[in-house]
């Protein structure tokens, strides 16, 4: 009866093995001048170590349709709150002087 | 009108609610809220990081020089260590699905166990900033420490790389430490409510009140076990490693 899965043990420690490895990779990352890559190679490993630990250890990869729809639905939710606001503070001046006083 | 009704009431386990059909639909359901309480646990601290990124762009020399005051090894102790408790998490969450009751216990124990010294170090790295006058407040003097053990290498490290003045650095680091504690603070809060629960979840489990068809409650303590893990995943490298070539 019962529809749960079950990881084996191997996955659990191969994807904390891939954790660690990745958190070197981060810290040796930012002594490396990549100049402005560097926090996009950081955001980008973070990324990933964020999916693993989604997928396998939150078990959304064996999750339903549903529930996987959330997921992305928050991280769609985030996207937007950045778009919008990053878009506020890059177009503000685009009219000094005009009839808004902008900083 | 109830006879019939309860003839097949002996095969329904003890933990499936009354307004469930079966085990898998209650399971789905719970997952399910689970999941709506993150995203709206995602976009509160997602709100955080839109304002971290905005004045990272704004004053970027301040948070590179803030930055580079953090030490990193306690830091990244802190993320082998938070690490290692999603991993244990994890494991205690197999360990009730294959109704292991003594090791789903030890699991949570040890899950508790790490979040505390990840706590530990925290209050740690948070006494240096007192230590420091890294702390926003009236006592907040970002160079006070680097001058006290007879540097001056903020002088070599930045001045002339540096657009901002002294005074603009005072004002603007101190926005990069408020965030720092706020971040910190906030996801520390958040770990020591997980510690809280999973103390809970530990002596349920002890009690024998899960097994292979009921455990939902030690894994959706997982699920929010895991997000705070990943909350602190994008925070240390935001954090600690903002210019350190």
């Amino acid at each position: 009866m019962s529809s749960v899965h079950v990881s084996p043990l191997s996955t659990y420690l191969t994807i904390f093995s891939a954790l660690m490895v990745l958190s070197a990779i981060t810290v040796g990352a930012a002594f490396v001048n990549l100049g402005n890559f560097n926090p996009i190679v950081a955001m980008l490993i973070a990324g990933i170590k964020a999916t693993l630990v989604i997928l396998y250890f939150m078990h959304v990869k064996f999750s339903s349709r549903l529930v996987k729809i959330t997921v992305v639905l928050s991280l769609f939710f985030v996207a937007i709150l950045f778009a919008e606001t990053l878009m506020d503070y890059a177009t503000k001046g685009w009219i000094a002087g005009g009839a808004i006083p902008l900083h | 009108m109830h006879g019939h009704a309860h003839d097949h009431d002996h095969a329904h386990h003890p933990g499936l609610q009354h307004h469930f059909t079966t085990m898998s639909q209650q399971r789905e359901a719970v997952t399910l809220g689970m999941w709506v309480f993150l995203l709206t646990e995602v976009l509160f601290f997602g709100g955080l990081f839109v304002t971290y990124t905005l004045y990272r762009i704004w004053y970027y020399d301040a948070f590179a020089l803030a930055s580079k005051s953090i030490e990193i090894l306690p830091g990244l102790v802190n993320t082998v260590v938070l690490i290692g408790s999603s991993l244990t998490m994890a494991l205690s969450v197999r360990a009730a699905q294959t109704n292991k009751r003594k090791a789903t216990v030890n699991w949570l124990l040890a899950t508790i166990v790490l979040g505390s010294v990840f706590l530990g170090i925290k209050v740690y790295e948070y006494s240096l900033k007192f230590e420091h006058h890294h702390v926003p407040g009236a006592t907040f003097d970002f160079f006070s420490h680097e001058e006290a053990a007879g540097g001056g290498e903020h002088e070599a490290a930045g001045a002339s790389v540096h657009t901002m003045g002294r005074a603009e650095l005072q004002r603007t680091t101190q926005l990069f430490f408020s965030l720092y504690f706020t971040m910190t603070g906030l996801h520390a809060i958040h770990m020591i409510v997980g510690i809280g629960i999973l103390f809970i979840i530990a002596w349920q489990a002890h009690k024998g009140r899960f097994d292979e068809e009921y455990h939902a409650p030690v894994e959706m303590t997982g699920l929010y076990w895991h997000f705070v893990d990943i909350v602190w995943i994008f925070l240390f490298p935001l954090l600690y490693l903002v210019e350190r070539h």
